[in-house]
Formats: C-alpha cells, structure tokens, sequence
C-alpha cells in the first residue's frame, strides 16, 4: 500500500482530522523502509506494509471520524467466508486450546518459531473466559458466561463467527486481530472458538 | 426514578440482584488480579536487594575503561552528548542529535558510533552477541545508565532532527501492520490492562510512561538477563511477528525519542527489575 497516494485519495474533509500530518506519515513510512533491511520484499509486503484499513486507523490513531468509520465497517464486512460444512458452532474443547495458544507466526534469527508451530487465538492474552484460568489479560472485555448472556442460538454464533472473523466490522480500529480477515485462522478454527464462547458444555458458561 | 417506578415489582427486584451479582464477581475478579500483583512485586522486592543487573554495571565499568579493538584505547573520551568522557547525566538526555555523525542516536548508537571510530571496530564487532545474555552492548549501556541514576530524563526537542524523531516516533507508536494488525498502541494506550497477569504502561499518560522508562535496562526476570530499551522494543516488534528490526536502526531511535518525551521529567533508577 502506497501510503502518500492513499492518503492523498482520501476525501479532503477528512484531512483535517487526521491525528498525524501527511508529511510526518511519509518520513515515518521512509523510516521504516531503512530500518528492516533484512526482510525480504515477501516479509515487507505480508509482514510491515499496511492495507487500507491498518494505514486508516494509524493515521486516526484508531479514534477515525464518522466517514472513514463507516468505510472501514463497510469494507470490513466484505470477503466473510464460513466453514464448509456450514456449521458455526464447532468443537469447543478445539476452541479451548486455541484460546491458550499464543506461539506461532513468529519469523527472523532472533527468536523464531519451530517451522510447524501451531498458530492459536491466544484469547486469554487479552480476555478473561473461563475462571479457572487466572492468568487471563484485560485488553479486552471479560468473556466469562458469554454464552450465558448471548444465548447459545444460530443468530448469536452468526455474530460471535463474524466478529472473531473481523471485529471491525462492528467496532472499526478495533484492538482485537482480525483473525478471519488475515487468515489467521481458519474457518473451522473460528467455529471452534464461537463453540467455546457459546456452548453450554464449555467453562466459559459453567 | 419515574420509568423504574414504572416497573413490576419483580422486575426491580431481578435486575438489583443481577447488579449485585456482577458487583461481586468485579469485586473477586479485582481481589485476584490484586493477589497476582502482589506477588510480582513480593519477588521485585526481594531482588531489589541484590540486582543482578549490578554485575552488567561492573563488566560494562570495565569494557569502557579497557583498551579494545584494533586501535588499542578506551571509551573514556567517548562523547555521550555532554563532551568527552562525560558520564555523568548522559544516558538522561539521550536519543540526541550528534552533529559528528549526521544523526539523532540512542546510548547503544552512541556506543557503537565511538567504538568504530575511537576503537576502531566494525559495527559487527561493536553488537556482537546482542541477542544473548550478558553481552558487552548490554553491560557497557548498564553501566553509562547508572551515571544517570537519580536524574530527570530529559528529551530534547532543541534540534529540529530530534523534533521530527519524536514526531515520527509517535506515528510510528500508532502504525498497524502485520497478520495481527498490532501497533504498540494496541497494548500500551490505555490504564491498568495486562497481557496475561503482565501488566502494560500506558505510554500515553505521562506518569505510566516515567514509571516505565525510569527502570531502563532492567534485569528482566523471565529472560533471566539484563535488556536495554533498545533490546525490549525489538523483541516488541518481533512479537507483533514482524521481521527483525535492525539493531540501532532509526525506527527503534525514533520509538525511543517519543518514548523518552512521554517520560519527561522521570527520575531514573537504572538498573531497574521487569518480569
């Protein structure tokens, strides 16, 4: 994404309030082009260039006005694919591990995952879900019993599938990862974590 | 009052003891999240008392005033920014424009920039083994960081280069990229939340900020080693699974520019002690 241009195709109402100016984006984008000189053209494209949406609430320092909000939900909302066999309710002892999960995707000589490191959600990074666990972040909402308070019905397992899938088709610039969108997990992934969530057997609603 | 008024009788009654049920599980969530702390800290105590950071302090006393690299001479005329051999306050006012190199530099590019021309050595040689435990970079800024203990951090904004730094340095605290589409805001602009039972600074609030740039390096418990800022916020930017920034490359100085704006006025206690 070629930030400048971007940036320069937005609507000019919006401009003004952008949190940082158009030049110090450039410089910043200029930056870090000099300061990863090992990564590959592969690593910058997939790894450290932004899309459309990651440039949009950096520029807005994740609080954009109504218009680029709008555009971010709406765009947000676009490419939602779901599991094969059409099920959202998955395996929720499969989402369990997945909320505990937190290696994976890590790359350079530093420190590198293991090539074949399970990727997960690391949910409990930033939220609070089934009690026994106590090392659970804040980052996020608490998620205990949120099956108990959502209702474990297809409508609910429809919202929970999409905002794990992209949480800024509700909330734009949202912290949480958009995990579907970026393919970070997989459909059926997904539908194990929206079991986890909202499936009366699971701790989470126990 | 008219539209509770309004309401069954039961109904009032079924909604206060639902209010009162969440009003206790916030209350037990709280008292455990107190009880984690508490012992984090306990165990912060007790190593107060011997740093291990403090042997750091002593290995870097004495790779600055032993004859290295190729020319044979010390880091005692080594400009820090405040002249030749000047310890004292340096690390407190540093990322600072340096006109000898063209550049705003943190303490570790400071180091390396003296140790290339002063010692003579490759930039190679000056890092080497920055990624393990105990290595010379680590020890040598450990022990510029303790001249400064006592004293105020103070970021400069003199130089229009290091205006610009910190302006760049705040875009890029912002900036999301990558699979999980992380920023260092993401973690660190907002009060009181955790990773797990880590807890965050909030680098957008001036007094969470000093609390956490005062304690730089810090022996950091969980790596069982001492990290330089510079250190932290690679491995930072490696979590939020990108490539590996470059050592002493100009976004972790720009990073560490805001940063150390964000913390104006902090009083140091370098070597300090993370998880």
């Amino acid at each position: 994404m070629n930030l400048p241009g971007l940036l320069g195709g937005l609507a000019l109402a919006a401009l003004p309030a952008l949190a940082a100016d158009v030049d110090v984006l450039t410089r910043a984008e200029d930056t870090m082009r000099r300061s990863f000189p090992a990564a590959t053209e592969e690593e910058w494209r997939t790894r450290l260039a932004q899309d459309e949406v990651q440039a949009l609430c950096s520029a807005h320092h994740n609080t954009p006005p109504p218009d680029i909000a709008a555009r971010i939900v709406a765009q947000s909302r676009e490419g939602i694919r779901y599991p094969d066999d059409g099920k959202l309710l998955g395996n929720w002892k499969e989402g369990e591990k997945l909320a505990s999960i937190g290696t994976g995707g890590h790359i350079g000589k530093i420190q590198p995952d293991r090539p074949g490191t399970r990727r997960g959600g690391n949910c409990y990074a930033c939220h609070t879900m089934a009690t026994k666990e106590v090392a659970a972040g804040n980052l996020g909402p608490s998620l205990t019993g949120y099956g108990k308070r959502l209702g474990n019905t297809p409508e609910s397992a429809r919202f929970v599938y999409d905002k794990i899938w992209n949480a800024q088709a509700f909330a734009p610039c949202s912290h949480m990862p958009r995990f579907g969108t970026n393919g970070w997990l997989t459909p059926e992934e997904i539908a194990h974590t929206v079991a986890f969530l909202l499936d009366p057997e699971s701790p989470v609603n126990r | 009052m008219r539209d509770v008024a309004r309401l069954k009788p039961r109904a009032v009654r079924w909604v206060l003891a639902c209010a009162c049920a969440l009003l206790g599980i916030a209350w037990a969530t709280a008292a455990d999240d107190r009880r984690a702390l508490d012992e984090i800290q306990k165990y912060r105590d007790m190593l107060k008392d011997g740093n291990p950071a403090d042997l750091m302090e002593l290995k870097g006393e004495s790779l600055w005033t032993t004859p290295r690299g190729p020319k044979q001479v010390t880091l005692e005329a080594c400009d820090l920014g405040l002249g030749p051999g000047v310890l004292e306050g340096a690390y407190a006012q540093l990322p600072r424009w340096f006109d000898d190199a063209g550049r705003v530099l943190d303490t570790e590019s400071r180091l390396i920039h003296c140790m290339t021309t002063l010692q003579g050595m490759t930039k190679e040689e000056a890092i080497q083994g920055w990624t393990r435990p105990g290595s010379d970079m680590e020890a040598l800024v450990t022990f510029v960081a303790t001249k400064s203990r006592g004293l105020p951090i103070r970021a400069s904004q003199a130089h229009p280069r290091e205006a610009e730094m910190t302006a760049i340095g705040e875009t890029l605290f912002f900036r999301r990229a990558g699979p999980l589409d992380f920023s260092c805001a993401t973690c660190h602009s907002q009060d009181a939340r955790r990773i797990r039972l880590q807890e965050l600074p909030n680098f957008l609030d001036p007094a969470s900020a000093r609390e956490s740039m005062i304690q730089w390096p810090a022996y950091r418990v969980s790596q069982s080693a001492v990290w330089t800022l510079e250190r932290r916020l690679i491995d930072c930017i490696r979590q939020m699974r990108a490539p590996d920034a470059e050592y002493g490359s100009d976004a972790i100085i720009a990073l560490q520019v805001y940063l150390q704006h964000q913390a104006n006025g902090g009083v140091l206690e370098a070597p300090g002690i993370k998880r």
